[in-house]
């Protein structure tokens, strides 16, 4: 099982310039996504999660259309050729 | 985004590092400090709560914490003035996993001249960082990560954040900090265990207005060669102590409010301390309208308005904990911005004003510093830094900094301690 991750332009400069990242290690969960993203570009996980593993307050993650907040958070399945979206919230002042 | 405009600076130089809402600037001037130009934004976008600069073993380090709103707290480095700087591939000030604890804010960062090995980070949670290796790695400082009091702190306003480091010039073992909420702590083991330091200091908001710890600290300054001495900002009420903070004494003698945020000592004269009183914790603007800067020069005995250049009239400011800050020139410069966006500055101590800039986002910091002086941490309300002879490095100024010192010696023979507390307070 393999899906896509996009990240957004300011992101990729962390990820060796690629806002699309494919993961293939066959993950069930985003959890697991983020483990397989962090371990090929260890940069990203301090910038989308906290110290606590918590996705930080002003960062979404969609998979497909559905945002993981109003789901099972980062333990929400994802499934064979998902895309994954992380897109930083409205948010600032 | 704004172009990005990076300054020339040289060895000599004043510089500002200017916080903001909205990233930070550095303003330099030679050392007449009369005419301003101004680099930046550096992290613009992102607020600036906290900026240093490391002078010592020839470095021309600036440190400042990026917060951004959706990437997180981190620090950054430039070596030459914003020209180029670090964008670190981890970030290097997180609590460890099992503290429970993730970093929200870093609200101060010094590099004191005393302890040319370390360098701190105040942050929020309320936590003490220390690096020993010039900022490659950051640990919480144990007896500060685990304090027994941690569960009973409470944030204020801003959040449960420790704003403020004064390491004792001289012993490596002592340094003060505080905490909004919870007070003054202090350690004479290097960090090993802090005891709380707020004894005399008053907290309105509580049943028991004298307690132990929970008091809103918004300041400390320690004095300059004189360092058992430190000048207090509280949430209602300005103190002093001479004993290292076991005992603190109020000397809100004469001010319109002792409500405020800011404190700065004198780089030179353990008797000179500034503030800019704000009026209540509601409304939490200068009084009356007026931008004034409270000056003493006799430990507060009594405050004397600074107002020459400030504006006199429709002036509702804000100045927050960290806008102030002196250089350490003689006649010392002092420098405070406002949440309105200016900065404003004097070169002769506060006897007349002149708008640095303006037009910035709202400043939540201001350090100024001598470009390539060897020193730590700028002066600042936190700072520590120790005596200097006070030399007439301007020399058209000589004269006059000779006549105020000895002016300020005679009335310091002369201080009497006194209580006067009831008819101090504007509330």
């Amino acid at each position: 099982m393999s899906v896509t991750v996009r990240i957004p332009t300011y992101l990729a400069g962390f990820a060796g310039g690629s806002s699309v990242l494919r993961i293939d290690s066959g993950p069930t969960n985003v959890r697991e996504v983020l483990d397989a993203l962090w371990q090929a570009h260890p940069a990203l996980r301090d910038r989308i999660v906290d110290e606590q593993g918590q996705l930080r307050q002003h960062v979404n993650i969609f998979v497909g259309d559905e945002a993981v907040a109003w789901n099972e958070g980062l333990e929400s399945k994802v499934y064979d050729g998902a895309e994954v979206l992380i897109v930083p919230a409205v948010s600032g002042g | 985004m704004p172009a990005v405009q990076h300054l020339s600076v040289k060895n000599g130089d004043v510089l500002l590092l200017v916080g903001t809402m909205k990233g930070a600037f550095f303003v330099r001037s030679d050392k007449s400090r009369k005419k301003w130009s101004v680099g930046g934004p550096y992290s613009a976008g992102s607020p600036v709560y906290a900026l240093a600069y490391d002078g010592r073993a020839g470095r021309n380090r600036i440190w400042w914490a990026t917060q951004s709103f959706r990437w997180g707290t981190f620090l950054k480095t430039t070596d030459d003035f914003g020209k180029t700087s670090t964008e670190p591939e981890t970030y290097s000030v997180k609590f460890p996993e099992q503290s429970g604890l993730a970093l929200k804010n870093i609200w101060q960062i010094s590099a004191p001249a005393s302890r040319p090995d370390k360098l701190y980070c105040g942050v929020e949670p309320a936590c003490l960082f220390e690096s020993s290796d010039n900022g490659a790695t950051w640990t919480p400082v144990a007896g500060m990560l685990n304090h027994p009091h941690r569960p009973k702190w409470m944030p204020g306003g801003g959040g449960l954040c420790l704003h403020t480091i004064a390491p004792h010039p001289d012993d490596p073992q002592s340094t003060v900090i505080a905490i909004s909420t919870a007070g003054c702590y202090r350690t004479d083991d290097g960090g090993a265990t802090w005891e709380p330091k707020n004894k005399g200091i008053r907290a309105v908001f509580l049943p028991d207005q004298y307690p132990e710890f929970g008091q809103c600290v918004h300041k400390v300054a320690r004095a300059a060669g004189q360092p058992d001495r430190m000048y207090l900002q509280n949430h209602w009420g300005l103190y002093r102590s001479d004993d290292g903070g076991e005992s603190w004494n109020d000397i809100a003698n004469g001010v319109p409010s002792d409500f405020g945020f800011p404190v700065v000592a004198h780089p030179q004269d353990p008797d000179t301390a500034y503030i800019i009183p704000v009026e209540s914790d509601e409304y939490r603007c200068t009084p009356e309208g007026k931008l004034r800067v409270y000056r003493t020069r006799n430990a507060g005995e009594s405050w004397e308005p600074m107002t020459s250049g400030l504006p006199q009239k429709n002036a509702l400011e804000t100045i927050l904990r960290d806008s102030m800050a002196t250089d350490m020139l003689d006649p010392a410069g002092i420098y405070f911005g406002t949440r309105s966006g200016k900065v404003y500055g004097s070169s002769n101590e506060g006897k007349s004003w002149d708008v640095v800039i303006e037009g910035l986002p709202p400043v939540v910091c201001v350090r100024a510093v001598v470009v390539g002086d060897g020193a730590g941490s700028t002066r600042s309300s936190g700072g520590a830094a120790k005596t200097k002879a006070r030399g007439g490095t301007a020399s058209t100024t000589t004269k006059m900094s000779a006549k105020s010192s000895a002016a300020r010696n005679t009335k310091a023979a002369a201080r009497k301690s006194s209580s006067k507390k009831d008819a101090r307070r504007s509330r």
